[in-house]
């Protein structure tokens, strides 16, 4: 009797891995690697968001203008209008030679890395139309995508959120995969929030009235505060005529927190570095008496008047806040904002309750469907059918023991898929089972009967089972997130049915067989 | 213990104008289908769309849950059971989106909430913007035809030894689709045209087995679809994921076919006979394709059951696809294959 064979060994140390790999999921031990549960098994949300990072470019083209209007009012050349066209292109006027000649200068002093097109003149205008280089469009774009992802991994890591996963994903979309959120739609509302926060005067000369009915004095614009009325619950939009010249932004904050009035509202205290407090210092110092009015993504929450000029660079947003609307404001000004706004494009949330209930229904089918194959095959093979069985409680651990070391994703999907293993790794069994009755008919003994099987049944199965894994392998590369992982138990119940049909029950065969256990085939 | 005899001869290949019958009645039926439904019903996956599942604790009147839901405007959305009873779920399923951060989930809820008087839990929130469901539907598409693709390069390759042929075959008309997808040309139509080439091309290069395989999977495919297009159920994702399976699994049982008509194929030289070696070769195979789907059959049917019911769908089309599968493999791949041998 030669029980260990150096085939018999490899195939133990396979199994005896798959054990230890899949021991971490049940009991706390040695590998320490737990089967990874998807978010339909352990509740929690997927996101994808696009960066409207075409918002970023907009933006910056709109501060060329603004230097470039800049540098010519330092040169004393006179513009009849710079503006963006809707392509991101700049379109500037002029009139007379010196002033043309003057703005050339500029271009060619400081904005060489525009595109200038040749002037155009009509009715004694001369016009001229620049354009941002191609390439560096597309490295605006990449840069507000990536900084839109490092923006949003700050305020998930600060809304606390255990093993976020935030990646991006093509030219301008960023994945986000949050397990266990508590609150859904708190977070999505920090994480969809630009955060842009900017100090800009309010123009009292004009009649807001009279802007909204008609267009609004040049340079300014008409916004809105949200005036909420607890007692009513119903909310108003108060509108402000707000100059458009931005004196101060969000960029050079320093911190902001949650802090409470005198009446304990929320409301968040924020604090610039040195620059944006000397800023502050100065153009509250010029506009005593006129309203400032803090713009949060494009609505106003406040306009107080300037009582004084205000030193140390200290200022707060107040507006009726809930507690977690101050906390996740804070939490927003601190890890900065978005450098365009972003849409969310799709969502998946499951429930926790949801997800445990779907774990409970996908154990049940697969323990029920596991019982009635392993029923089936033991009436159907008798002695055989029994090896077959033990080769598919073998296949499950081995499926386990994959996930588990190649840390792969448990989804529902992938349970089915496991289910469906369960009742295709029993195919290969049925193949050389039926192969081997055919040649015990045609008279051979038990052992070449059995190796016949084996032999001509092979190929076979081979083939039957590339095809599955084709299709497979095609899953994983096009699916997406749960779908991903019914490939990946596919791909692993293929494989680990290939090993335990034909290398783990050929082995235990010949044993049986060799060592004369028992010299008929009981099948 | 045995269910079909050894020595078992039925005449298969003679019934196989019954099958051919069959088969296109099906396959009229299920495009009959598509073109009055105008193609399949697209889950949210696909054409976008959100879907809101939501529990009571008690059992609730549907109609107090449409009417609060169509008074905060969402005027298209549908409202219906989600599984038993007893477990007082809905579905509702609406086209708006949820791209802003207001919460279409939480109105909906509170809205629910005021109309009911009972807190529902939201168990599951799925939104598609509508530029995904485009992706997503192109990229099944496109898994589609891969797999198909790749699966006919293996089957001509092992059965008809030919690898280089179908390796360049299969390389020009994936440069082809390729090229084309970057002209705009929709994906459907380019996979239907990709396809209708490849099946001359087999049919001109004499890639017997892989056209019958291909068209059996062709059938498979289409059939399943149909079913569902006939049933009016969702055609979501999951959905794709099962139709890639059963291109692969159907196949195992068009395989074992193969195998055994080839293995008989070896010493034959005239061709009068040739309708009795396939018939041989399907009925030797038969307790072999039973049996193994037999097996699938029997965790699909738990899975079915018992599975809960965001898997229910998934297992349904696993079942069908299933069940047609093994009957092509009877009925429509060998007999392709004869016709063709025999020309």
């Amino acid at each position: 009797m030669k029980p260990f064979t150096v085939k018999t060994v490899l195939i133990l140390i396979v199994v005896l891995t798959a054990v230890v790999c899949l021991l971490p999921t049940f009991f706390n031990c040695w590998p320490h690697k737990k089967i990874n549960l998807g978010l339909d098994l352990q509740g929690g949300m997927h996101l994808v968001l696009e960066v409207q990072n075409i918002k970023a470019v907009e933006a910056e083209v709109e501060r060329t203008i603004q230097e470039i209007k800049k540098e010519i009012r330092n040169e004393g050349v006179k513009h009849l209008g710079i503006s963006r066209l809707n392509d991101n292109s700049i379109l500037a006027k002029f009139q007379g030679d010196k002033n043309k000649s003057g703005f050339e200068t500029v271009l060619s002093k400081n904005f060489k890395n525009l595109i200038t097109q040749r002037p155009q003149t009509s009715n004694n205008i001369i016009s001229f139309k620049l354009a941002l280089p191609e390439k560096e469009v597309a490295s605006i774009k990449k840069m507000a995508t990536e900084q839109a992802l490092e923006t949003i991994r700050n305020r998930i890591d600060e809304f606390g959120v255990s093993e976020p996963d935030i990646r991006i994903q093509g030219e301008n979309r960023i994945l986000l995969q949050l397990p266990g959120i508590k609150d859904p739609e708190r977070a999505k509302s920090l994480i969809g929030k630009t955060a842009q926060l900017t100090f800009q005067l309010v123009d009292d000369d004009a009649d807001v009235n009279l802007a909204l009915k008609g267009t609004p004095p040049v340079g300014d614009e008409v916004l809105y505060q949200n005036k909420y009325n607890p007692a009513s619950g119903t909310s108003t939009k108060i509108p402000f005529l707000i100059k458009k010249r931005v004196l101060l932004d969000g960029s050079l904050l320093t911190d902001a927190r949650v802090e409470f009035d005198q009446f304990q509202q929320p409301q968040v205290g924020i604090e610039f570095d040195r620059k944006g407090a000397r800023i502050f210092d100065r153009v509250t110092g010029e506009n005593i008496h006129k309203r400032l009015a803090i713009v949060l993504d494009q609505s106003v929450y406040s306009a107080p008047v300037i009582q004084d000029r205000i030193a140390g660079g200290k200022a707060r947003i107040t507006g009726n806040f809930t507690l977690n609307e101050a906390k996740d404001l804070a939490i927003a000004l601190r890890a900065g904002s978005l450098p365009a706004p972003v849409n969310i494009i799709e969502e998946r949330t499951v429930g926790p309750t949801l997800g445990s209930d779907s774990i409970r229904t996908g154990l049940v089918s697969m323990a029920v469907g596991g019982l009635l194959v392993i029923l089936f095959m033991a009436i159907y093979y008798k002695g055989s059918g029994l090896i077959a069985d033990l080769a598919l409680i073998i296949n499950i651990i081995l499926i386990g023991g994959g996930l588990a070391a190649f840390q792969a994703t448990l989804t529902l999907p992938g349970i089915a898929g496991i289910i469906l293993t369960i009742g295709m790794a029993v195919d290969a069994n049925v193949i050389i089972y039926e192969r081997i009755r055919e040649e015990l008919k045609s008279g051979k003994t038990a052992l070449a009967s059995v190796h016949a099987g084996f032999d001509r049944a092979t190929l076979t199965i081979l083939d039957a089972n590339v095809t599955t894994l084709i299709a497979a392998l095609v899953l994983y590369q096009f699916g997406t997130g749960a779908i991903k992982g019914f490939a990946v138990t596919l791909c692993l119940g293929i494989v680990a049915s290939l090993f335990t049909a034909l290398v783990l029950s050929k082995n235990i065969f010949d044993f049986v067989l060799k060592n004369k256990v028992s010299s008929k085939l009981s099948i | 213990m045995q269910l079909i005899k050894s020595g078992i001869n039925i005449d298969f290949i003679g019934k196989r104008k019954i099958g051919f019958v069959l088969s296109i009645a099906l396959i009229l039926l299920s495009i009959g289908s598509l073109i009055v439904h105008k193609g399949p019903n697209y889950g949210i996956d696909f054409v976008g769309g959100t879907i809101i599942q939501l529990k009571f604790s008690e059992s609730v009147p549907i109609g107090d849950i449409r009417s609060a839901i169509s008074n905060i405007g969402f005027k298209d959305a549908s409202v219906q059971n989600f599984g038993q009873d007893m477990d007082h779920e809905y579905l509702i399923r609406t086209s708006n989106l949820e791209m802003t951060s207001k919460g279409l989930s939480q109105s909906i809820s509170d809205a629910v909430k005021a109309a009911t008087g009972i807190v529902p839990e939201i168990r599951r929130v799925e939104m598609v913007g509508p530029q995904i469901g485009q992706d997503l539907r192109n990229k099944a598409l496109l898994a589609i035809f891969y797999s198909l693709l790749f699966i006919t390069i293996y089957i001509s390759g092992r059965f008809e030894l030919k690898w280089m042929i179908s390796g360049v075959t299969a390389g020009s008309l994936m440069t082809a689709v390729y090229f084309l997808s970057i002209f705009n040309v929709g994906i459907g139509v380019l996979i239907a045209a990709a396809l209708v080439i490849s099946l001359a091309l087999f049919w001109v290069l004499q890639f017997r087995y892989a056209m019958g395989a291909i068209v059996a999977l062709l059938h498979d495919v289409l059939i399943t679809v149909g079913v569902f297009s006939i049933l009016n159920l969702d055609f979501s994702l999951p959905i794709i994921a099962a139709l890639l399976t059963i291109i692969g699994y159907s196949l195992n049982d068009t395989i074992i076919v193969f195998d055994r008509i080839r293995e008989n194929l070896k010493g034959i030289k005239t061709t009068d006979k040739l309708s009795v070696l396939f018939n041989k070769s399907i009925n030797e195979t038969l307790s072999r394709t039973i049996l193994t789907s037999t097996t699938t059959l029997i965790v699909l049917l738990a899975l079915y059951f018992l599975g809960g019911e965001i898997i229910h769908n998934f297992a349904f089309a696993m079942i069908i696809g299933v069940l047609i599968g093994t009957y092509s493999s009877i009925f429509v791949a060998s007999p392709i294959v004869l016709a063709a041998t025999k020309r």
